[in-house]
């Protein structure tokens, strides 16, 4: 029986690879919405944004973003503090849903599938697609329960073990706690927390995972291991990260869009996107002079 | 300066300290009159009678009976209005309502005690689902409008703890596909469990000690019975009533003030610090 649920796990993720994932987002079954899926033009492509805005009350944090995040491989978000480069992140999962007063308009289009359609559940959007945030937030449970709460909340009851140690052993922390999986998540260092939040993420088998700044509180074997561990991710995985460390940037993602904040004629800073493209383009010859001056530091 | 706030902290200790060593003597002498077996495990109380009957149970049952009573509407109904402010309302919801709930605590307890006795009383009566509708003055009512008066406290300690869980831990929740019901109860709530159960403990205390309600709702009458239907005396109905009376200072009935008084301090002493060694053992301590 133990057997059994690993090699489901397994067959999940050699599946992963080979067909765009089953997409079911909405909480009925046979919804309208569902049968949009397939409609992406290309399956390489996982979000299709045009002409995002996101508003917080009455002022606009970014404007007009169009692009697209290709499947399996890491996306790097950068630009100066205060661009909205969080603000455009969280609209992948639909967390913004969750801040009183932001508003999304424009189109996000997951597998071709408009995430902010009528049909769609929020939670079912979270589920697929996971987030590492800034701080390390592991839950002040245990190690095992950190990364069996997903799961359980996908009312899974069997297998857990076997889901928890897959997860932490993806997250290359298994080793590392493995004769500890009942102390509690907190007693870790910063970068095995870090770690344990990914190793959390990936304990509900989600298409994408979103990292808003994942290194910014690690030390730089930490970060390391951390950038190992994407570039590891990204065979099963779409990652998308944001940073302000531009040598990760370069090192880990394949593409990098360059946000900055303009600042319009009434006076609002608006996050917009710059450039969009292969990562080695946009750091050895950038189109836009915004870009290599961030780039070279002069600016931001 | 420091002088000076060092005082008013040292002011209130001195004032615990004193209650309780003035109550040691004539507790004390108190023992020396009547047995203190037959006194604690005594089921007839009847201090002031003659021939008089010194077996508190009676009153202790009052009172756990009022207790109860009053907790299961505080508890469930706080817990669950301190989820709905710091978990579901909108923040202007919040602001409008939390004072508002607030206001129930302001509100004298004679006049708590005379909506028991007017208002719920009649309904307790009228509902009563078992056999004989029971008195004008019972058990029920006043635990129940206990209850509500105590429900602020619970709704507003509880809401404080869940209020101070980081919000990254509710955001880690959602991300993982968590409805908020799902983070309410799986994040928020054991997160927060340390300073609920706090609230808990602190709502039986004020159980335990409220007086006034009882006094006028749930009847005088001592009573060894679980029925909250009956009229019933609690602990503190018993010394509030001896000792607006006129009883002689040196009497056993006297004494028995302080005998019981220091039974409540004892009882409501130990339930802290057990429900301290509960909250160190069960918290989910986060930094
Ligand atoms: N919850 C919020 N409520 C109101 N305004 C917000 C909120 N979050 C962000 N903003 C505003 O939106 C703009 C973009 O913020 P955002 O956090 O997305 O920037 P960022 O690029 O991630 O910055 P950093 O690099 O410092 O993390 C800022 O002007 C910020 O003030
Ligand atoms: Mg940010």
């Amino acid at each position: 029986m133990v057997n059994r649920e690993t090699t489901d796990l397994g067959e999940a993720d050699a599946t992963r690879s080979l067909r765009t994932p089953a997409i079911v987002l909405t909480r009925g079954v046979e919804t309208e919405a569902l049968s949009n899926v397939g409609e992406a033009d290309d399956p390489q492509t996982v979000f299709s944004v045009r002409g995002l805005d996101v508003h917080y009350g009455p002022t606009i944090a970014v404007a007009g973003i169009d692009l697209d995040i290709p499947a399996r491989q890491i996306t790097a978000l950068i630009g100066p503090s205060g661009c909205g480069k969080s603000t455009f992140l969280r609209c992948f999962n639909r967390t913004n849903d969750l801040i009183p007063g932001a508003k999304v308009s424009g189109s996000v289009l997951y597998h071709g599938l408009d995430l902010y359609g009528p049909q769609i559940d929020p939670v079912e959007v979270r589920r697929r697609i996971g987030m590492v945030f800034q701080k390390p937030n592991p839950f002040p449970k245990s190690i095992y329960d950190n990364v069996a709460f997903g799961p359980r909340v996908n009312g899974q009851r069997k297998g857990l073990d076997e889901v928890v140690e897959h997860a932490l052993t993806r997250a290359a922390l298994w080793d590392e706690v493995k004769d500890k999986l009942k102390k509690s998540g907190l007693a870790l260092s910063g970068g095995q927390q870090q770690r344990l939040c990914i190793a959390r993420a990936l304990a509900v088998n989600p298409d994408v995972v979103l990292m808003d700044e994942p290194c910014s509180a690690l030390d730089p074997i930490a970060t390391s291991r951390i950038e190992d561990l994407m570039v590891e991710l990204k065979r099963d995985y779409t990652i998308v990260i944001v940073t302000h460390n531009m040598q990760q940037a370069a090192r880990v993602s394949d593409r990098t869009a360059f946000f900055t904040a303009e600042v319009r004629d009434s006076g609002d800073r608006v996050g917009v996107l710059v450039e969009y493209d292969h990562t080695e383009t946009i750091f050895t010859a950038p189109s836009d002079p915004r870009t290599e001056g961030y780039i070279t530091g002069r600016f931001g | 300066m420091i002088g000076a706030l060092f005082c008013c902290a040292a002011l209130s200790v001195a004032v615990t300290v004193g209650i309780v060593l003035s109550l040691i003597p004539p507790t004390l002498e108190f023992f020396t009159e009547v047995d203190i077996f037959a006194f604690l495990t005594g089921t007839d109380w009847a201090p002031l009678f003659v021939p008089a009957k010194f077996g508190v149970l009676p009153i202790v049952m009052g009172t756990i009976v009022v207790t109860i009573c009053a907790i299961s509407v505080a508890v469930p109904f706080g817990l669950g209005t301190a989820i709905y402010l710091s978990e579901y309302a909108r923040p202007r919801v919040r602001k409008l309502l939390k004072p508002l709930i607030e206001l129930l605590a302001g509100i004298p307890t004679v006049i708590y005690g005379y909506f028991a006795l007017k208002f719920i009383s009649p309904f307790v009566q009228n509902l009563w689902p078992f056999g004989d509708s029971p008195g004008v003055f019972n058990a029920l009512s006043a635990g129940l409008v206990m209850g509500i008066m105590i429900l602020p406290m619970v709704a507003s300690l509880s809401e404080d703890a869940l209020s101070a869980v980081p919000h990254g831990l509710r955001e880690g929740a959602y991300a993982l596909g968590s409805s908020k019901f799902e983070v309410s109860t799986r994040v928020s709530v054991p997160a927060a469990l340390s300073g609920i159960v706090a609230a808990f403990v602190l709502s039986v205390s004020r159980a335990v000690g409220e007086t006034m309600i009882v006094l006028i709702a749930a009847g005088g009458t001592p009573n060894m019975s679980l029925n909250p239907g009956e009229a019933m005396q609690t602990m503190t109905a018993f010394i509030a009533a001896a000792g607006t009376g006129d009883l002689p200072q040196g009497s056993t009935g006297y004494k028995t003030i302080f005998a019981v008084g220091s039974l409540l301090f004892v009882a409501t002493f130990m339930m802290n610090v057990f429900s301290n060694r509960i909250v160190r053992k069960y918290r989910e301590v986060y930094e």
